[in-house]
């Protein structure tokens, strides 16, 4: 099999044609790690960490997922292989053990390959916010891939990985696969165990595929679903997931919120008129293919983000209180440091964090902090029942439509997955307005919902600024969903017949301003096999 | 609105040492980020009890059984100051 035919293979038929004997796992290990490292690869910065060599495993042609290399994100504990959480705080930590999710991928025949880089603490929409250098968009290496799960969406589609994990918290594996024009899953809360994920904030945070078809996401995630005694809040999903098949939409509802649309206007930071277009082509489309489309309403989706901004820098504050340079990660070596204990606390995070951890951990303490808890913390748990409880509704057929009547019962909701494509790198300036970025992603994290983003157009005319950049649809659906849901996405996938292969193809050096913003380019550092 | 002596306030809460230019730009930052949050404040949540945890299904205890878990070695060999039986760490008293 010849090294272009590899790369254009899904990580279903890589797995199929290594359980046919066609391919050998250590020459497909090789092949990637060799393309991960070609020059130009390099400069999309995906990767933090890429194993040595081929790992042991002979059997792997055997097993489920057939030796098929998996990017992982820089967060998931990996023993023996760094995990540091895009964080200078935890540089060079290699933990002790192995997150369950990654755990179960590498017992089902999927190699670790390499650890992606990603925002800091996974706080961050563009993958800017990294102590590794900023990740690049690899349709246009002037452009951020999304965040936080950026370098694990960037090497998907850049074909430097069949696929990948990534963390959602608030949109981080959902909006950077748009932005990529990849295949990202969220799925319900509780389907995956979080042991071993460095936490950002635990009531919200999910691990999940990122892939280039919604048949290897569905691959992946089988894979990697289950109970864990080791995560209390863990549950598995209901029944073992098929591989999708479906090519139709007879008989199902999809929703389409009024607040989660073109309507939602300024508060969203304006839908981007290429994303809309590309948006209401899909809606035609799951038409022409049987679906109904139905305008309901969400009533308290609008104040999800606000709500989010309570709640996850006030976990995130409680959860980033271990790094305090005592059982892993930076101690300062300041002469105070090593003499007092506050000191040695204040300087250790004051070195080891970014600034915008330290803005969400002052913003989470702040919330938490007495007099504000009732009107800040307080008032957000309850906005968070009232927005899950619209969601619950809204599937269970008790919502009410756009005008206020009874809305018909609503199998899955459709929004565009962010406003806009891809922007440059350094664009982006406030945080409000990086916030922004997860307004159609966020209330889905607060319902603990699953929802897929995938590829369903490219952006603008030729020589707009923006042409030519990938566009997410978001589907969203009942908590458990993930078998239905992923049917309807592959059926929409199939319809939509996105082609991603332009990602693949190497563009030359000089497109882009290699040592541009966010911060020096980390380097790959390697090591033995995880 | 919150003011310098706020971010300062804060900044000890949370154990970071924050620079001038930083004390600044947060209480800027904050301060706009927070005119955002607090359209929260417009929900009517009378009798809308808080989520802290989704219970999204029912979850089941584990067993209470002694488990393997990790040797002392392992688990302080990620620590930046350690003697063989526990972290080091400043005094307290100094």
């Amino acid at each position: 099999m010849g090294v272009s035919d590899i790369l254009e293979l899904s990580a279903e038929a890589t797995a199929a044609a290594a359980h046919a004997g066609e391919l050998d796992p250590g020459e497909l290990f090789a092949f990637y790690r060799s393309r991960a490292q070609e020059p130009e690869a390099l400069e999309l910065n995906c990767f933090c960490w890429l194993a040595a060599g081929v790992p042991d495993g002979s059997s792997a042609a055997e097993a489920p997922l057939g030796g098929v290399p998996l990017g992982v994100k820089d967060l998931f504990c990996t023993a023996g292989a760094p995990s540091q959480s895009g964080s200078l705080m935890l540089k060079g930590y290699i933990p002790p053990y192995t997150a369950t999710a990654v755990q179960r991928a590498l017992d089902a025949g999927a190699p670790l390959l390499g650890k992606t880089n990603q925002d800091e603490f996974a706080m961050g929409s563009s993958t800017e916010h990294c102590a590794f250098g900023a990740v690049r968009n690899p349709w246009d290496r002037n452009r951020v891939p999304g965040g936080s799960s950026g370098g694990s969406a960037a090497a998907v589609a850049a074909g430097l990985v069949p696929w990948a994990l990534g963390t959602d918290t608030g949109g981080s594996i959902r909006q950077p696969a748009s932005f990529c024009g990849i295949v990202g899953l969220k799925p319900t809360y509780g389907a995956v165990s979080r042991h071993g994920m460095i936490a950002f904030a635990s009531s919200l945070d999910q691990a999940g595929p990122l892939s280039r078809s919604v048949r290897d996401a569905a691959l992946l995630l089988g894979a990697i679903a289950g109970r864990d005694r080791r995560d209390a809040t863990s549950v598995g999903l209901p029944e073992p997931l098929a591989l999708p098949q479906r090519t139709d939409l007879e008989g199902v509802t999809f929703g389409v919120a009024r607040e989660l649309s073109a309507q939602a206007g300024a508060q969203a930071g304006g839908i981007e008129p290429g994303v809309q277009a590309a948006f209401e082509r899909a809606l035609e489309l799951a038409m022409s293919l049987g679906a109904r489309i139905e305008e309901v309403s969400l009533p308290h989706a609008a104040l999800a983000l606000s709500a989010y901004y309570v709640l996850a820098p006030a976990e995130a504050s409680s959860n980033l209180a271990r790094f305090d340079g005592v059982r892993f990660g930076h101690r300062s070596g300041d002469e105070r440091a090593r003499r007092e204990l506050y000191a040695m606390y204040a300087q250790s995070r004051s070195e080891g964090f970014g600034a915008e951890v330290k803005r969400r951990i002052m913003l989470g303490t702040y919330v938490l902090s007495a007099g504000y808890y009732d009107a800040y913390y307080g008032q957000a748990q309850k906005v968070r029942t009232l927005i899950a409880e619209d969601f619950r509704r809204l599937f269970a057929g008790e919502g009410r439509a756009a005008r206020g009547a009874a809305a018909p019962k609503v199998d899955f909701l459709l929004t565009p997955t962010a406003a806009t494509v891809a922007f440059e790198l350094g664009a982006v300036q406030s945080p409000w307005q990086m916030y922004l970025n997860d307004y159609f992603t966020v209330p889905m994290s607060l319902a603990g919902i699953p929802a897929i983003s995938i590829p369903c157009g490219l952006s603008g005319k030729p020589g707009d600024s923006a042409s030519g950049m990938p566009i997410g649809l978001q589907i969203a659906g009942p908590a458990f969903s993930e078998g239905p849901l992923l049917e309807v996405a592959h059926a929409l996938e199939q319809a939509l017949g996105f082609d991603g292969s332009p990602a693949r193809r190497h563009r030359g050096l000089g497109h882009a301003h290699v040592n541009g913003a966010g911060g020096e380019a980390g380097g790959i550092h390697q090591g033995g096999p995880a | 609105m919150i003011d310098r002596a706020q971010v300062l306030q804060i900044a000890q809460l949370a154990r970071l040492d924050l620079s001038e230019e930083e004390v600044e730009r947060y209480a800027r930052e904050l301060s706009e980020i927070l005119t955002h949050v607090e359209r929260i404040a417009a929900a009517d949540v009378t009798d809308v009890a808080p989520t802290a945890h989704l219970a999204l299904a029912e979850g089941t205890l584990r067993a209470d059984e002694v488990q393997p878990s990790l040797a002392r070695a392992d688990a302080l060999a990620g620590a930046p100051e350690a003697s063989e039986e526990g972290f080091l760490v400043p005094s307290p008293q100094a």
